[in-house]
This record gives structure tokens, C-alpha cells and sequence, in this order.
């Protein structure tokens, strides 16, 4: 079987649920006629027509709000930021709009909408466009977010996140978009993968390495460094999705393990990795026998220089020196 | 300011050439009911029994009553905070309504919305919105949501004078016409935004929704304190969504006697006493409206004393009502967060959604 890409992934996730419910609609800029920024809506407008691929302007408040309007009536919207860092221009529809909503009417409202982009840094285009959001987002009550790091669970995500009820924001990545490290072997029978599981990409019995989004690819590369060079047996765990959190599968890889590294995209100042480390020395303190460990990105705004930035967000030797320093 | 209202220009405008007598004192009490409604909101609140904020209607009636009496099944209203007087215009119980100011279970919201987050979208009411035109994308999504559907309707998204230097607005307004969605924006002009005058805060020729010409968009600006005038203007701009699926802006004069919440300490310094009462004297709309109602002879002083009277009642019932009510339980707090864990879905059931101690 072919290995197919993450972006035909999310392509082919799209594409059966807007053939699975007709109130699906993806909605974005440049996702009709242009196909996509990233290609993830590639062909998508010339099958389905305008009604079920929308573009729009430039204009994330208005339209990011005018999905989440219409999910309020019914309608299933798949809206597209070109990059996630263009949330922050739409932040009070996405948290006081969607994210409250249900709460404020008492549970008489909800918005059944996904909000799709890549989150990350390592692409040299500066601060602006290289925001990791997830960790603002799971900050949120009434917000869903998940992170897949390949193909098949950007499929299996993307399909569970469109049929449900509540407002799921799922962040990609434009490094895993073509990269063959995230492709798989995806079964031609639909599939859908549950928001809110965990999953053990490698068995390993010496340190658990806790990643998500494409952190998951690199802390993979790390393991087999680890395993070659040192003969560390590595375990690395995909949170998959942020919030829900799949706390069973983080606990149970630690109660094998007792040592812990954590490796996460976001800024280390109440990133993704700080809610982990909390809950894992909440629930799992006697297990650890290490102090848990972070390898995230340096703690500054994304630095534009190409060799430097590939320094600044977690990379393969920093994972390896990490686990190393643990002793 | 307003011209003075005693013509009734639009009295046989086809919106409200077929009104009856019974729906002519209807509206009459709707707007009564509005008013006393809001006057024990502010009693009980300064008297201590309500958290938050307050942000009276008291003076704006007119609109609200008008402009709901057009709905139809698939016509949809949105609002921001200044939202009982919408509420209870949409049919609403003034028992739920006090019982969510005063933080009750019973509550429209369950105690969890408060008194700028009341709904009720079994009425086509969708709220009710704390943030300043952060409502209008959404007024755009409930027209977006029509037409997708294949339904003939209306979005009325309603506003403050303040709204409109939002640039959410802007978007939204680009995307209307662009996209040719049938809301309607209705900009209830009180000159102020919270304690700015209009001068103070707007560039504008004209008037505010003379903006609209920027995007193409129909527009119209009148008096909001006559209801005849009130319903003819909405009526042509749900037509036009009805039948062109075009957005309209409709300003509307108006007035509120209160400041913008009654925490605004600054409310008779930024406008004299005597501008207060000018417009309380000439232009109120249920004074408007009921002088309208005797002249027709459709109504005497009696029946109005009646009807303000069982308003006063159903308003002191409300409270008794929201006194009586229990508070939600701190086990509540986490309810009606998302929908999945609500409904007890697998998928609610995955995973932990909630990270309290």
C-alpha cells in the first residue's frame, strides 16, 4: 500500500465527511480555487462546488465568527487558518464565543465547529507565524484541542473532531504537511481515531519520552539515537490530544519507565509539558525516579535565522542530551 | 437629538397598515412590561441582590418591541448586553430573566450567564453577548446558517452606537455584502458609547450607518422612539433579506435614561439633568406610543393603568420568584461546558476533560 502524506490525509478526512454529512462545510481563505495554502483543500472545491468550499477574505475575526454563528444553527463548518498564529486576530470569537457559549446559555447552545491551521515554528518565517497555540487554547473550558504528528491520526482526528458536538481546534504542522517521516499506511474502510487517546508510537522500558505534534517525529528520530548510541530503550508517548487528555497511557508509560522527558513545541512557561509534569507529580511521584525533564522551545519570541531556530525549537540532539543528563 | 414625534408618518406603511387593535395594545404592553421589569432589576440590584453588572433598556423599548413583532419562524435575533429588554420582546418570562440576575438555577442561563448573557433559542434568541460587537460576526453566522439551509429568514443583529469603530463589524460587514447574507444590523443609537458621546468617539458624515456605503450595503437611520416608524423600517430591511438575501443597516435614535450599566458613577456628568428629562418629557417611546393609542382611540387611561399595573405585579411576582429560588450547586459549575461530556457520549467519556483537583 502506498504510504499516504499527512496533508492527503487531512485531504481524504475532509473530503469523506463532506460526503458523509451535507452540513459540512470548510470554510477559508485561499481554500477554493488556490486549493489550499498548504494543499490540505487540494481538489476539494472542484468536486464539492461553492456551496461546501468557501473562501474568504482576509478577515479571521469576521469569518472565524461567522462559522461559529452558523454552527449554532446547525451547520458543521471546517474553517482553515492559513497559520494558526492568525487566531490571535480572531481570540474573542474563539474564547468568549465559542469556547462560552454553551455555558453562558446554560447548555442550550453548542457549537459543533473545527478550527484547523499549522502551529509551529521551524520554518524561518519569524515571530509572527510561528506560534505553538495549543497551549493557549487547552487553557480554555469548552475547548477541545488536538495535535496529530502523522498521517493516519490526522485522519482519524480530523474525522472524529468534524462529527463532534462541541468546538474542536485541531493544530497541524507545516513540516509534517509532506514530510514521508509522518506519512502511513492508511486502510481504505473509514476509520475515525477518539479525541482524548493517547497512544505509544514505540515501546521502550528506560525513560519515556512525552511529546505531541511533530515534537512525536523527532523524539522517534531521538529514540533510535538513544537506542544506537547509548543502548537506551526509549518509550514515546503521542498525547495526541491535548484536552481531553489521556492521563491512563501517560501514567502507565511512567509506571514502566520512572523517568521522564518531556518534549513540547511550546514556549516552557505554562506550555503543554508544565500541565503534564503537574499531573505526573501528582499521580506518580513514587514512581519517578528522576526529577521530570523538559525539552521545549527556547523561551523567546521564534528567531527568524535558519541554522539558530532549528536550535531554538526541540530538535534530536537536545531530546538525546536531555536523557542523557539523567544518569 | 430627536425631532419631536407627532406625526406618525408611518402609521399606514404597509408593516403596519394591517395591525389590529389587539396587536397595536400587545405591543403597548410589551414595552410597559420592559420598563417595570427593569425598574425592579435596578431596585433589587442596588439593593444588593444581584452580582455583576447592569445595563438598563429603560428608554429603548420602543425598538426591541418593534422590531421582534416583525419575527417570523425563521428570523433570528442577536444581541449584546443590553439584552432584557430583547429577551422579554421574544417572549421570555420575566421569571427567568430576574431569576438569572439574581444567580438562581432557575435562571434562563441556570445562574451561569448573568444579566448580559441571557437566551433562548427555542425563541430564535441567541443572546445576549458581554463583549462590544463581538456579536455581530455571529448575527452573520445565524444569516450565514439560513441561507446554507435553504431557509427564508432574517439575522437581526442588533448594537450600540458604540459597536460600530469595532473592526469585528468592519469584517462583518465586508462578508455580508460579499457574501449576500440576509442579517440585518440594527444600530440602537443612545449617543453614547458607555461615557463618550457620539461626537466624542465616531467620525462620520451624517450618520453612523451612512457607513454602510463603503460596502454597498443598504442603509437607513430613524427615529427609534416611534414603533410605527421602528416596524416600517425593519419590515423593508427583512424584506430585503427575505426575498434578495441582503444585508441592511438600520440605525435607530434612541435614548437610555440610566448610565450604560448602574455601576457608571459618571452617568449625569457627562450629560446634563436637563438632557434627561427633555427627552423623558417629549420623545419617550411608551409615552410615544400610548399618547398614539388614545388618539386612535384604541385604548383609554384605564386600560392603561391595568396593564401597568399587572406589569408591576408579574415584575414584583419575578422577584418573588427569584427569591425563592434555589442557587446552582458548586457540583454545577462544570456542567454544560462541552456537549459530549452532557449528553454522557463516548466521546465525553474520553479522556479527561476537566483538570480541577
Amino acid at each position: 500500500m502506498a504510504q499516504t502524506l499527512y496533508r492527503q490525509a487531512l485531504n481524504r478526512a475532509l473530503d469523506e465527511e463532506l460526503a458523509n454529512d451535507e452540513k459540512v462545510v470548510i470554510i477559508g481563505e485561499e481554500v477554493t480555487e488556490y486549493n489550499g495554502a498548504y494543499k490540505v483543500t487540494e481538489g476539494l472545491w472542484n468536486k464539492w462546488g461553492d456551496k461546501r468550499v468557501v473562501d474568504t477574505p482576509i478577515s479571521e475575526a469576521g469569518f472565524i465568527g461567522m462559522g461559529i454563528g452558523a454552527s449554532m444553527l446547525g451547520v458543521r463548518p471546517v474553517m482553515e487558518l492559513m497559520f494558526y498564529s492568525f487566531a490571535y486576530v480572531a481570540l474573542d470569537q474563539m474564547i468568549n464565543n465559542a469556547a462560552c457559549v454553551r455555558y453562558m446559555s446554560g447548555g442550550l447552545i453548542n457549537c459543533p465547529i473545527v478550527i484547523r491551521g499549522p502551529a509551529n515554528g521551524g520554518t524561518n518565517v519569524g515571530a509572527t507565524h510561528s506560534h505553538t497555540t495549543e497551549n493557549i487554547f487547552a487553557n480554555v473550558p469548552g475547548l477541545k484541542v488536538v495535535t496529530p504528528s502523522t498521517a493516519l491520526d490526522a485522519y482519524g482526528l480530523m474525522k472524529s473532531a468534524i462529527r463532534d458536538n462541541d468546538p474542536v481546534y485541531l493544530m497541524e504542522n507545516t513540516l509534517l504537511y509532506g514530510d514521508p517521516l509522518a506519512a502511513s499506511d492508511i486502510p481504505d474502510e473509514e476509520i475515525t481515531i477518539p479525541i482524548g487517546t493517547a497512544e505509544i508510537k514505540k515501546e521502550g522500558k528506560d525513560v519515556s519520552l512525552i511529546a505531541h505534534g511533530r515534537c512525536v517525529i523527532v523524539a522517534l528520530e531521538a529514540a533510535k539515537r538513544l537506542e544506537e548510541e547509548s543502548g537506551i530503550n526509549a518509550e514515546v508517548v503521542d498525547l495526541r490530544s491535548i484536552r481531553p487528555l489521556d492521563e491512563e497511557t501517560i501514567l502507565k508509560s511512567v509506571a514502566k519507565t520512572h523517568r521522564v522527558v518531556l518534549v513540547d513545541e511550546s514556549k516552557p512557561f505554562c506550555g503543554i509539558s508544565s500541565q503534564i509534569a503537574t499531573m505526573i507529580q501528582e499521580k506518580a511521584f513514587d514512581d519517578l525516579d528522576a526529577p521530570i525533564k523538559r525539552v521545549t522551545s527556547v523561551d523567546a519570541p521564534a528567531i527568524y535565522s535558519p541554522p539558530v531556530e532549528k536550535e531554538q525549537i526541540p530538535n534530536v540532539s537536545r531530546i538525546v542530551d536531555m536523557v542523557q543528563s539523567l544518569g | 437629538m430627536l425631532d419631536k414625534v407627532d406625526s406618525y408618518k408611518f402609521k399606514d406603511h404597509a408593516a403596519n397598515e394591517s395591525l389590529t387593535e389587539e396587536e397595536k395594545v400587545e405591543l403597548l404592553r410589551k414595552m410597559v412590561r420592559i420598563r417595570r421589569f427593569e425598574e425592579a432589576s435596578l431596585k433589587y440590584y442596588n439593593a444588593g441582590k444581584m452580582g455583576g453588572f447592569l445595563h438598563l433598556y429603560i428608554g429603548q423599548e420602543s425598538i426591541a418591541v418593534g422590531t421582534a413583532s416583525l419575527c417570523g419562524n425563521n428570523d433570528h435575533l442577536i444581541t449584546a448586553y443590553r439584552d432584557h429588554g430583547h429577551a422579554l420582546a421574544v417572549g421570555m418570562s420575566m421569571n427567568e430573566c430576574m431569576a438569572e440576575l439574581f444567580g438562581k438555577a432557575t435562571g434562563c442561563s441556570k445562574g451561569k450567564g448573568g444579566s448580559m448573557h441571557f437566551f433562548a433559542p427555542d425563541k430564535n434568541y441567541w443572546g445576549g453577548h458581554g463583549i462590544v460587537a463581538g456579536q455581530t460576526p455571529l448575527g452573520l453566522g445565524l444569516a450565514y446558517g439560513l441561507k446554507y439551509n435553504g431557509d427564508t429568514g432574517a439575522a437581526l443583529c442588533f448594537m450600540g452606537d458604540g459597536a460600530v469603530n469595532q473592526g469585528s463589524f468592519h469584517e462583518s460587514l465586508n462578508l455580508a455584502q460579499l457574501m449576500e447574507l440576509p442579517v440585518i444590523y440594527i444600530i440602537e443609537n443612545n449617543g453614547y458609547s458607555m461615557g463618550t458621546s457620539q461626537k466624542r468617539s465616531s467620525a462620520f458624515t451624517n450618520c453612523l450607518a451612512q457607513r454602510g456605503d463603503a460596502y454597498g450595503i443598504e442603509w437607513d437611520v430613524a427615529k427609534g422612539n416611534d414603533i410605527y416608524e421602528v416596524r416600517a423600517k425593519t419590515k423593508e430591511a427583512i424584506d430585503r433579506a427575505h426575498n434578495e438575501s441582503k444585508p441592511t443597516i438600520l440605525e435607530f435614535d434612541t435614548y437610555r435614561y440610566q448610565g450604560h450599566s448602574v455601576a457608571d458613577a459618571n452617568s449625569k456628568k457627562y450629560r446634563s439633568p436637563e438632557e434627561i428629562d427633555h427627552y423623558k418629557e417629549n420623545y419617550d417611546p411608551i409615552s410615544v406610543w400610548k399618547k398614539c393609542l388614545l388618539s386612535e382611540g384604541v385604548i383609554d387611561e384605564d386600560l392603561y393603568k391595568k396593564m401597568d399595573n399587572e406589569a408591576k405585579a408579574e415584575a414584583k411576582e419575578s422577584v418573588a420568584f427569584a427569591e425563592e429560588s434555589p442557587f446552582p450547586e458548586v457540583s454545577d459549575i462544570t456542567k454544560d461546558v462541552y456537549y459530549e461530556v452532557d449528553e454522557g457520549t463516548q466521546s465525553g467519556k474520553t479522556g479527561r476533560h476537566f483538570f480541577h483537583n
